[in-house]
Parts: structure tokens; C-alpha cells; sequence
């Protein structure tokens, strides 16, 4: 469940988990409750039931108890959602584009790739723009999607800490082949990734990621 | 159907100015055109069913398995088009506002009657134009039933026939809303104060006026977006100058509030079938009173939550995350109250309340669930997953799809005079919710891990909640249907109930005869007493402490 390998899948995932516990905890007691009233005071073992208006010592227990869980909620989610939104000054740039239905990748000397290929634990700033309708950027295991629209800018941005090759989809429904937009992103070690991103080859050339550009092109 | 009234006769029987079905089809009787509601929203109700078992069958296996990628766009749409404008929003307050909201407030009738009428016309025009849609050259609209610009512009498909149906479907929506709050303002019998209605009456009283008053913003939105079709006026699409975010916007201020339009009705049903089964005075009245009116203010002004990845500024994240976790509390009151109106009670397990506990349940994981996409850095992760489509489900489905089992079940015997079988029933619940909770449940999982929605093909690692939620579809959908089959008999051939109070209730519609008589009352009643004050328990408690 917790699996995320960006900058920010931690703390989202520990906010998820804190969330998590909280409604467990809630879902049971509710639960709880209601079938062990419905076993106890059974019309059966209890024939006559207690009138009892209201307590407002439990209202206000009930109003202000989940009160403040959700506003502790609120802060976990703002403070991660405040990081994603400022991307660092020295960030390395890589211009988005989505059309229907692929995505392609410009480097800052101009290489296009339709993979994503970024270097480890570097600050990776995206800058999003779509040529036909809205679609989303997402990948999963980074915990960040945001939306790209046409003729309207986005950016975010991400710093992946572990080698490897993540799944990238469009998550905004852009049509027909909506769910063949799938591509990935390829963390390469920093050394290789520069060295290719010079070169004159359109895609790495050693083995593993000449592999895991064969495997991203399934559609 | 005898009554016990032999000069008043019940209303399936009453003769007015026309003969068979024309007595019903221009029927101005708020009953009659309940039941009318209740058959129409039956069959939109089967074919959104039908849409939503194709979707489950598809996704069985990765790639094609029964269907290809248009079609299947095109059924999504449908099953949401269908679900939300013809079955979820006016589902209840249609169907039992009609039927019983001038019942239970100790009216003859509500303000308008051939308004209500009207509005039922408009909800059947509305439902034919969404059928031309499929039917026409073209094909049925691929676009989602939330029409995002500018894919909505650009399809080829039958949108605007979609778009009409649903702006002449929010007329039929609004009509019956100001019918439902002149009544309660107008009508209400002598002695019944705003803090003596039954608690469903304060549901649907809430729920009307956001039907009111963000329906018309859908309305001239949709005609919009048909605009930009024809005349490419630059409104919302980007490549004419348009901003599309506006458009979301749009949707949103009305389509959340449809959210609370949709499950507050059911919120009322809960409210009213509890205190009945546990035959004790309800928890809390004043508070989930008012946290029908909360829900419908706050609910008003959580829209941008829909869009927490379109890029808004860090102001509106804010405030749109900040006000979605306020609304989470006026929910968790009503669930804390219900729960308390168990205690002590005296608790007949009949199948409403069942119907009415699988709803705690299931809206209490739909509410949860909700909260956590409300905070911020869960929603950009979850966001367009099928996380968010079993959120939804959970509410709407396991909520006010449940809700209005429950109240099916609870009215039956008051609406047609004949009772269902009990046994049947009980073991048909059991099914409807187990395959619900299997069908729904895997969802959250697979969109945690990252499948996004609205997917005609997926990666095989999520093959394995695909086939369970599958499987679910499988013993839902027979369930929901051999539910329907012995409601249908039973209408026609149930064992004939001329009891007026079966359950025991203690609002009005108990008080009078089964089935109810043309005009609900003889005498119109004077309330003196809160609703569900079960006094014969004081009394019973007294006198065995007297002993």
C-alpha cells in the first residue's frame, strides 16, 4: 500500500494512513454499535423501549471530536498540497505535451522522447500543455497528477530518490483511446542520464532501459 | 381493496373525470403521479442497471471482452446520464415526496397539482430525448455524463440531445422543488410548528431549495456549452478564446449540490424508519433537523473540490478544501443520532430497518471516504481513480439507492394495500447488499494502488479487483431484479392489507386509511405533539415502577 518513491509520497501516504485509522476507527464504533443495540434491546428481550430525547453533552462531543480530527486532516493535506505547488528555482526543465493519445517530452536542448526519462534525486520541474483536449499527468507511485489543459499552462514538479521505471497514464477522460495513453517514466542513474540526453541516440542505450522503452510502447 | 371509510374510496380506485389510464396520466393527485414517478423511475432505473452490469462484464479481463472502446465511452455515459438525472436526483423526493410529503404534513394535496403533473411530463420528455440520443445516426454522446469542454465540443457524437434532456430533465427538477416548499410553508396542518413536521419533511423541505436554486445554473450552462456546438461563441473552449475550467466551475456549483439533492432525501427516510422499528422517541431531533439545513448550505459551497488538480489558485484550494471538511460534520451528527435512537429501544429487525442499517454502513464508508479526498494531497493522488467511483457509489448506490429500498419497503403496504413477502424480502437484502459491498469495496483498493477511471483497458496487475467486483455485479444486479419481480407481484397480487398502522408509526400517514383515500383526510388533523414521541412507553415504564 505504502509504495511511493517521490518526494512526496511519504508524507501523503502518512497522511492517508492517519486518515485511514481515524475512519477504521469510526467505521467499527458505528458498526459496532449498531448491531449490538439490534442484539440487545431486540423487541424480544426488551418489549418496552426508554424514551430518550437528547443528550447535548454527547452532541457536543460528537460535534467537536470529529471537528478537530478533520481540521488536522485539512492542515496534513494543505501543507503537503503548499510543497507541490512551489517548484524549486533550479529545477531541471522538461516541457509536457499530451495530445490524444500520447504523450511527448522535450528536454532543454530540445530532445523529444514519447518515454519520460529523468535523473535520480533531482529536483524535476514539468511544465504541462495539451494540443487538443484536457487531459491529466499522472503517475501513481510519484502521488502527483495535475490536469493539462489546451492553451492554458500547468506546472509541478517531482524528485525521485530510487532508480526504476513508474507508470505515467492520463487520468482526465480524453476519449477513445483514453486508457492506451499509458506510458512511463524511466529514473536513470544522474551520470547516464546526462550523457545520453547529450548523445546523439533517441533512446538510452543500455540494455535495461532499452527494455523498458520496448515495454512502454504497448499500444 | 375495502377501506374502512365507505364513502370515501381509495385513491386506485377513485374515478374522476377520465377512465383507465387517462385517470392516470392526467391525474393531478399528488399520489397518482407519485406511483406514475415511481414506474418511470423503475424502467430508467433497469436500463442504468443493464448499462452498469455491460461496464462490469467488459472490464472482466484486460483488452476487449465483450465490446470496443466507443462503445463502451458511450455506455459510461449513458449508465451516469441515466443514473443521476433520470434515477438519483429526483429518485425520492419524485417518487415519496410526492406520495407522502402532504400526507405527512396533513395536507390534501401539494400547492401546485397540475405543475406536479407538468413536472412529470417534463421528466418523461426528458427521458425520451436522452433514449433519441442513442438511438439517432451519430451514436449515443462518448463525453462522460460531466461533459468537460472541450472534448464535449469536439465529439461527433449525439451530445446535444444528452444536454437537452438533462436542461428539460432540471425544469421537471425545479418544479417539483417550489412545489415541495410552498406546500411545507402553506399547507402544514393546524397546531403542526416548523419544530412538529417529521423529520423527512425537513429533508425534503432542505433538498428543495437547492433544487431551486442551483438547478437553473446547469441549466444555462448545458444550453451554453450547446451554443459553443453550434455558433462556436468562445465561452469555455479553449481554442475559440474559451476557458475551460470555467466551464468546470459551472458544473460543479450546481452538480455538487445535486450530490445533497440526491442523498438528503434518503437522510429523511432513515430518520423517519428508525424510530418506528426501534419504537422509541428519535435522538436528537433539533440537531438533525438543522444538519439538513447545514448540509444543504455548506453543500452549496464545496464544488471546486471536484477540481483540486485543474491548477486553481492556492486560495481556492484552501477554502474549498477547508469548507469540504466542515460538511463532513453535519453528516457524522445524523449518523451519531440514529446510532443513539437504537439505544434502548425496542428494535423489530423488519426489512426497512435493515435496508436502513446496510445505509449507516455504507454512507458512513461513502462519508469517510469523502473526508479523505477532501484533504488536499490524498485528493491530487486518488483524483480520476476508481477510488473516487466507489466513493460515489457508496453514497449514491449504498446510500441513496438503499435509502430508497428502504423506504419501498417501508411504504409498500400504505401505497398499495398489499404486503410482500416477508421471508423473501429479508433473504433478498442480504444479497443486494453482500453483492453491492463485493462489487464496490475492490474499487478503493485498485484506485489507491493507482487505476484511473473511466478505463476501457487496464494493466494486468488489476486484473484480480476486476474480477471480484465483476463477480459482485453478479449477485447484485439478480437480486436488485427478483427484488423488483416480487414488488410487482405483490403490487397486484400481495396479500391484502387494510390495517392502517402495520409498523406502528406515529406520523400522520399511520392515522389514516390503507390505501389512503382520494384526498388523504376526511378531517384534516390537529397535531399537538412532536413526531415520534412514543408516550406509551413513559407510561408503560411509570406504572411498572408504580408496582
Amino acid at each position: 500500500m505504502f509504495d511511493g518513491v517521490s518526494n512526496f509520497s511519504q508524507s501523503t501516504d502518512f497522511t492517508f494512513l492517519f486518515t485511514l485509522i481515524v475512519s477504521v476507527f469510526f467505521l467499527v464504533l458505528v458498526t459496532f454499535l449498531m448491531i449490538y443495540f439490534v442484539v440487545k434491546y431486540n423487541r424480544k428481550r426488551n418489549p418496552v423501549a426508554k424514551n430518550i430525547h437528547h443528550n447535548t453533552t454527547l452532541e457536543i462531543l460528537w460535534t467537536a471530536i470529529p471537528l478537530i480530527l478533520v481540521l488536522i486532516m485539512f492542515w496534513l493535506g494543505w501543507k503537503d498540497y503548499l510543497k507541490q505547488e512551489a517548484v524549486p528555482e533550479n529545477s531541471y526543465v522538461i516541457d509536457v505535451t499530451a495530445k490524444m493519445w500520447v504523450w511527448s517530452f522535450k528536454y532543454p536542448n530540445g530532445k523529444q522522447t514519447d518515454t519520460l526519462y529523468v535523473p535520480v534525486d533531482t529536483d524535476i520541474a514539468l511544465n504541462l500543455k495539451s494540443i487538443d483536449v484536457n487531459h491529466a499527468f499522472y503517475v501513481p507511485k510519484f502521488r502527483i497528477k495535475k490536469d493539462v489543459y489546451p492553451n492554458q499552462n500547468r506546472k509541478m514538479w517531482f524528485n525521485s530518490s530510487e532508480l526504476g521505471s513508474f507508470d505515467l497514464a492520463c487520468a482526465e477522460y480524453c476519449g477513445l483511446n483514453h486508457s492506451y495513453m499509458y506510458n512511463k517514466v524511466v529514473v536513470m542513474p544522474k551520470e547516464e542520464f546526462y550523457s545520453w540526453v547529450d548523445s546523439e541516440h533517441k533512446y538510452p542505450v543500455k540494455k535495461e532501459f532499452a527494455e523498458q522503452n520496448s515495454e512502454s510502447s504497448r499500444n | 381493496m375495502s377501506n374502512q371509510n365507505h364513502n370515501e374510496v381509495s385513491y386506485l380506485e377513485y374515478q374522476g373525470k377520465y377512465k383507465g389510464i387517462l385517470s392516470w396520466i392526467l391525474s393531478t393527485d399528488h399520489k397518482r403521479i407519485g406511483i406514475l414517478y415511481l414506474i418511470s423511475l423503475m424502467i430508467f432505473l433497469i436500463v442504468g442497471i443493464t448499462f452498469g452490469l455491460l461496464m462490469r462484464l467488459e472490464l472482466l479481463t484486460p483488452g476487449k471482452t465483450i465490446m470496443d472502446p466507443q462503445t463502451y465511452n458511450a455506455i459510461f455515459t449513458l449508465h451516469g446520464v441515466i443514473m443521476i438525472f433520470l434515477f438519483v436526483v429526483p429518485g425520492l423526493p419524485a417518487v415519496f415526496g410526492n406520495f407522502f410529503l402532504p400526507i405527512l404534513i396533513g395536507a390534501k394535496d401539494v400547492a401546485f397539482p397540475k405543475w406536479n403533473l407538468t413536472s412529470w411530463y417534463l421528466y418523461v420528455i426528458g427521458g425520451l430525448l436522452a433514449i433519441i440520443s442513442i438511438l439517432l445516426p451519430g451514436g449515443p454522446s462518448d463525453t462522460g455524463w460531466t461533459f468537460y469542454i472541450p472534448y464535449s465540443v469536439r465529439t461527433g457524437t449525439n451530445v446535444t440531445f444528452a444536454l437537452f434532456a438533462a436542461f428539460i430533465l432540471g425544469f421537471s427538477s425545479i418544479l417539483t422543488g417550489l412545489n415541495f416548499i410552498t406546500t411545507v410553508h402553506r399547507l402544514r396542518a393546524p397546531g403542526m410548528t416548523w419544530f412538529k413536521m417529521p423529520l423527512s419533511i425537513w429533508s425534503f423541505y432542505s433538498t428543495a431549495w437547492i433544487q431551486i436554486l442551483a438547478t437553473p445554473i446547469i441549466g444555462i450552462t448545458l444550453l451554453l456549452v450547446a451554443f459553443e456546438r453550434f455558433f462556436k461563441v468562445g465561452l469555455f473552449d479553449p481554442a475559440l478564446g474559451g476557458d475551460p475550467v470555467l466551464y468546470q466551475h459551472l458544473f460543479w456549483i450546481y452538480s455538487h449540490p445535486a450530490v445533497y439533492i440526491m442523498i438528503l432525501p434518503a437522510m429523511g427516510v432513515v430518520s423517519e424508519i428508525i424510530p418506528v422499528f426501534a419504537r422509541r422517541t428519535i435522538f436528537g431531533y433539533n440537531f438533525i433537523a438543522m444538519s439538513s439545513v447545514a448540509i444543504a448550505l455548506f453543500g452549496s459551497l464545496v464544488w471546486a473540490h471536484h477540481m483540486f488538480t485543474a491548477g486553481m489558485s492556492n486560495t481556492s484550494q484552501l477554502i474549498f478544501s477547508l469548507l469540504t471538511m466542515i460538511v463532513a460534520i453535519p453528516s457524522a451528527i445524523k449518523v451519531f443520532n440514529w446510532v443513539a435512537t437504537l439505544y434502548k429501544g425496542s428494535i423489530d429487525l423488519q426489512v426497512p430497518l435493515l435496508y436502513v442499517l446496510a445505509f449507516i454502513f455504507q454512507f458512513t464508508i461513502g462519508g469517510l471516504t469523502g473526508v479523505m479526498q477532501g484533504v488536499l494531497s490524498i485528493d491530487i493522488h486518488v483524483h480520476d481513480t476508481s477510488f473516487i467511483v466507489a466513493h460515489f457509489h457508496y453514497v449514491m448506490f449504498g446510500g441513496t439507492g438503499f435509502g430508497f429500498f428502504a423506504a419501498l419497503h417501508y411504504w409498500f403496504p400504505k401505497m398499495f394495500g398489499r404486503m410482500y413477502n416477508k421471508k423473501l424480502a429479508e433473504r433478498t437484502f442480504w444479497g443486494v447488499f453482500v453483492g453491492f459491498n463485493v462489487l464496490y469495496f475492490p474499487m478503493f483498493i485498485m484506485g489507491w494502488l493507482g487505476m484511473p477511471r473511466r478505463y476501457y483497458d487496464y494493466l494486468a496487475e488489476y486484473q484480480i479487483y476486476h474480477v471480484i467486483s465483476t463477480i459482485g455485479s453478479w449477485i447484485l444486479v439478480p437480486s436488485v431484479f427478483l427484488m423488483f419481480g416480487y414488488l410487482v407481484y405483490s403490487a397486484f397480487k400481495g396479500v391484502v392489507v387494510t390495517e392502517k398502522n402495520i409498523w406502528g408509526g406515529e406520523t400522520l400517514e399511520w392515522q389514516i386509511d390503507t390505501p389512503p383515500i382520494h384526498e388523504n383526510f376526511t378531517e384534516i388533523p390537529a397535531v399537538t405533539e412532536k413526531p415520534y414521541e412514543y408516550k406509551s412507553n413513559d407510561l408503560i415504564t411509570q406504572f411498572s415502577e408504580a408496582k
